[in-house]
């Protein structure tokens, strides 16, 4: 046995099943209850007054017409805050709530709290800015240059090289290798430049939330989040208070994907029901969501690769510039540790620029800063392949990086699954169909990181047998199925006799936020831990029961048994039969585990994608699309490949039609799901999931993440499907029609 | 001794150094070692690092043993969604 006790190998009686989700009857019934369903008495409602300017020093706020409007209970500016902190605000603060310069348009300059949602907004119109209009910027290119209007002063970090404006933050590169011999070794060299654009993470739910906050400094706190101790952590800080005055309950969770993993709205509600005196709750329109929440960075990408004739990829080398709003953000560095990671490199070379400009601070979105940086890469491998009319599937697998792998971003790779992955891609039936004119497949790997981190888990055994676990990370892709499913696996229960809550944050020590693919590995470790601590208690009272050494009694099929012949003859004490004389065996019995999980395995995806493009008006139609995913273990089958499914249609989103348009006003020209189009149902085929289980040794049960992998590689399957389909290389995303049109149209006039 | 490999930008915090060398048993005596040795390092290592151990990447599990013939990696702190 390992030091981690893993069992992957054996036979599971619950892990790999597929039980109805705990969840489904309340949220196709409407009984869920998300952040904008509780009512409390007395609540009063609060709106927010947003920048229109894109970059404007605020000269004067004058609330005092909209204080006096009947049913305003409350007006609060960023002086609100100061009173709370001598500390210079933090930039998580003046992200919620301008200080002295407006940095993005819908930044947030003044809040009212009032008794209706109508008084709240006519309160608005009645706030007075005064504002001095700045020049702004919200290309990446541009707030590079050494004439950008500067965004934000003070932020630049020590490795930053000259010759940049103010607004380039900081600066990575990573690789190893003779990149000049390599590409002098190479038959064929493409090197292109690459453009995405900000992407939003599209969760149904906006942000909502409830504060009630007493003059004695105590605090309630609803909120739909990802993770509400860091809700708690950030906000406590904010309004100047001790964590354990601050309790923070997560309401049931309308998608997330990385946007819900920060605050935007939560001190805005605490400071107006401190003010007010009264429960204040506060949900944000989608327009606020698009215009002042955190969508993902857009960016502008050089990336050469060099290759053989025979497909061996001599070289490779990625310049990332990456924009991620007004506040310094830490992605491009996350892109260029993945950008090459799924190649075998001799020489490589990834350098990366964080750049500021007047657009909201970006957030996580699944795998931050990897889908763009591979986009880039995989794009440019197919065209070498194309050019040299080598099969790009063959070439991924001959290039592949494996086990004693030297990555690009520094260790050697352990076991990993991507030849496993690419060899499943390429024996399925998808590979090989034909297709019709009009029609291109393309193909791209994936990779992600993933990660573990403070994670705690309490498994009480209540009086009839049944457990009850408590864990502290909002479910956002099925974690109370798999950590039910863990627990009763370990137990040796069924799957029905267990339910697993998402506590508050006073009922468990500290729980990372719900991102990272995180989930599913360290709760569930902390989840088996805690059930084998509880497992150790339920022997122990078999022991004083039979009379006989704790150590000579073991677990087996949910009951405590002798462990051998020499124990004695006693028939299996069940854990109900256990469970219903705790009281009298020496109280109740719980497991419990904390732990900084770590340990988590990197994962690998490759995605297929068939498309047709329609050459009248540049309209793609995804026509077939499979995901190939690394698990390590899927504990709950239909979540996992939910997750792969969910993340390609994501992707497939990003790359065809999402994005941020801003004018030349520097304002956001499309916040909706009327102009920013996410796929529906109607548009997509079934995606096809196909789940491989290369165990991580970091895992009792093997489980590797698998959130975050399956959104990185549509953006260049689709990207490499429209260029095959259409004999054009794109190399800007979207390929919405009119930019597709557009290149088809040119491609006619220059022949 | 551990060898510790350092990312590219950072080298310059190294004199330019790929590989250094530091005593450490431990993720802690590794950063707290790394910064009296090359103080440039201290800001990053302040502002986050992950280590990876033969591959396997921590991101501040203070007392992960390392052992002189570990691969060790200093790499930015991992952020995720």
């Amino acid at each position: 046995m390992s030091p981690l006790d893993n069992t992957y190998e054996k036979q599971f009686k619950v892990i790999g099943t597929r039980p109805p989700r705990p969840d489904g009857i309340e949220k196709v019934t409407g009984k869920a209850q998300y952040g904008a369903d509780l009512y409390v008495p007395d609540m009063l409602y609060a709106k927010i007054l947003r920048s229109p300017h894109p970059h404007a020093k605020i000269i004067s706020i004058d609330t005092s017409e909209a204080e006096k409007l009947d049913g305003v209970k409350a007006v609060i500016t960023s002086k609100d805050f100061s009173k709370f902190s001598e500390n210079k605000p933090s930039d998580t603060l003046v992200n919620c709530i301008a200080h002295e310069k407006a940095l993005y348009d819908g930044h947030c300059v003044a809040a009212v709290a009032a008794l209706s949602n109508t008084i709240a907004k006519s309160a608005l119109k009645l706030i007075n800015v005064e504002y001095e209009i700045l020049p702004h910027v919200t290309d990446v290119d541009e707030a590079m240059k050494t004439d950008s209007p500067i965004v934000n002063k003070g932020y630049v970090l020590e490795n930053v090289p000259k010759g940049f404006s103010e607004n380039v933050t900081s600066y990575y590169e990573f690789g190893h290798g003779d990149l000049d011999n390599g590409f002098n070794n190479a038959d064929l060299i493409v090197e292109r430049t690459f453009k995405t654009e900000a992407a939003h993470q599209g969760y149904i739910e906006p942000h909502a939330c409830l504060a009630s906050m007493t003059p004695d400094g105590k605090a309630d706190l609803w909120c739909c989040t990802q993770g509400h101790y860091n809700v708690r952590a950030l906000c406590a800080d904010i309004m100047g208070m001790e964590s354990s005055q601050l309790r923070v309950t997560p309401s049931e969770i309308g998608g997330g994907f990385g946007g819900k993993t920060t605050i935007f709205i939560e001190p805005i509600a605490l400071a107006l029901s401190l003010k007010s005196g009264k429960p204040v709750k506060l949900v944000m329109t989608r327009d606020e969501v698009f215009k002042a929440t955190g969508p993902t960075v857009s960016s502008s990408m050089d990336v050469k690769i060099g290759m053989t004739k025979d497909g061996i990829i001599t070289a490779g080398e990625a310049h990332l510039r990456y924009q991620g709003g007004a506040f310094p953000n830490g992605t491009v560095e996350m892109g260029a540790q993945s950008a090459f990671a799924a190649y075998d490199l001799k020489a490589v070379r990834t350098k990366g620029w964080n750049v500021l400009t007047n657009r909201p601070k970006q957030a996580a979105y699944r795998a931050p800063g990897a889908p763009q940086a591979i986009y880039a890469v995989e794009s440019v491998v197919d065209e070498l392949c194309q050019k040299l009319n080598l099969d790009p599937l063959e070439i991924r697998i001959k290039n592949a990086a494996k086990k004693g792998t030297k990555s690009s971003y520094g260790p050697t790779f352990d076991d990993i699954g991507l030849i496993a992955t690419l060899e499943a891609a390429q024996k399925h039936p998808h590979y090989l169909a034909p297709l019709a004119e009009n029609q291109g497949r393309g193909l791209s790997c994936g990779f992600w990181f993933n990660f573990g981190g403070d994670t705690c888990v309490t498994l009480n055994v209540n009086f009839d047998g049944t457990i009850g676990v408590t864990e502290g990370n909002p479910d956002i892709g099925g974690s109370r199925a798999s950590i039910s499913q863990m627990a009763a696996e370990e137990l040796g229960i069924s799957y029905d006799k267990v339910r697993t809550i998402i506590a508050d944050t006073n009922s468990l020590g500290h729980n990372e936020v719900t991102d990272g693919s995180r989930v599913t590995f360290a709760v569930g470790l902390a989840t088996i831990k805690a059930a084998r601590a509880a497992i150790k208690e339920m022997c122990k009272r078999a022991s004083l029961i039979w009379g006989i050494d704790e150590d000579a009694v073991r677990w087996e099929n949910g009951s405590a048994i002798p462990a051998g012949p020499n124990a004695g003859q006693f028939d299996p004490m069940s854990i109900e039969e256990i469970a219903a004389l705790s009281s009298q065996t020496g109280g109740p019995i719980a497991g419990h585990h904390e732990v900084n999980a770590e340990g988590a395995g990197v994962s690998f995806g490759v995605h297929l994608a068939d498309v047709e493009v329609d050459k009248e008006t540049g309209s793609t139609k995804v026509i077939r699309y499979t995901v190939f995913q690394d698990a390590g273990k899927a504990i709950h089958p239909s979540y996992v490949e939910g997750q792969m499914q969910g993340g390609a249609v994501q992707g497939i989103g990003w790359a065809l039609n999402e994005e941020y348009i801003y004018g030349k006003d520097g304002r956001l020209q499309n916040a909706g799901f009327l102009d920013y189009r996410i796929p529906v149902a109607s548009d997509l085929p079934m995606i096809e999931p196909v789940i491989l289980e290369i165990p991580n040794p970091g895992h009792p049960y093997g489980v590797r993440g698998v959130g975050e992998t399956s959104i990185v590689p549509p953006l260049a399957a689709i990207n490499n499907a429209v260029s095959r389909a259409t004999n054009i290389r794109f190399s800007e995303l979207p390929l919405s029609p009119p930019k597709v049109l557009s290149s088809l149209k040119k491609e006619l006039k220059d022949g | 001794m551990v060898k510790v490999r350092i990312w590219g930008s950072l080298q310059k915090a190294t004199d330019n150094k790929e590989f250094v060398e530091v005593e450490a048993q431990n993720f802690k005596q590794l950063l707290d070692n790394l910064s009296l040795k090359y103080p440039k390092l201290k800001p990053q290592i302040t502002r986050g690092v992950s280590v990876a151990i033969d591959g396997m990447i921590y991101r501040n599990s203070w007392f992960t043993p390392i052992k002189p013939e570990n691969e060790v990696v200093l790499m930015p702190y991992m952020v995720g969604g």
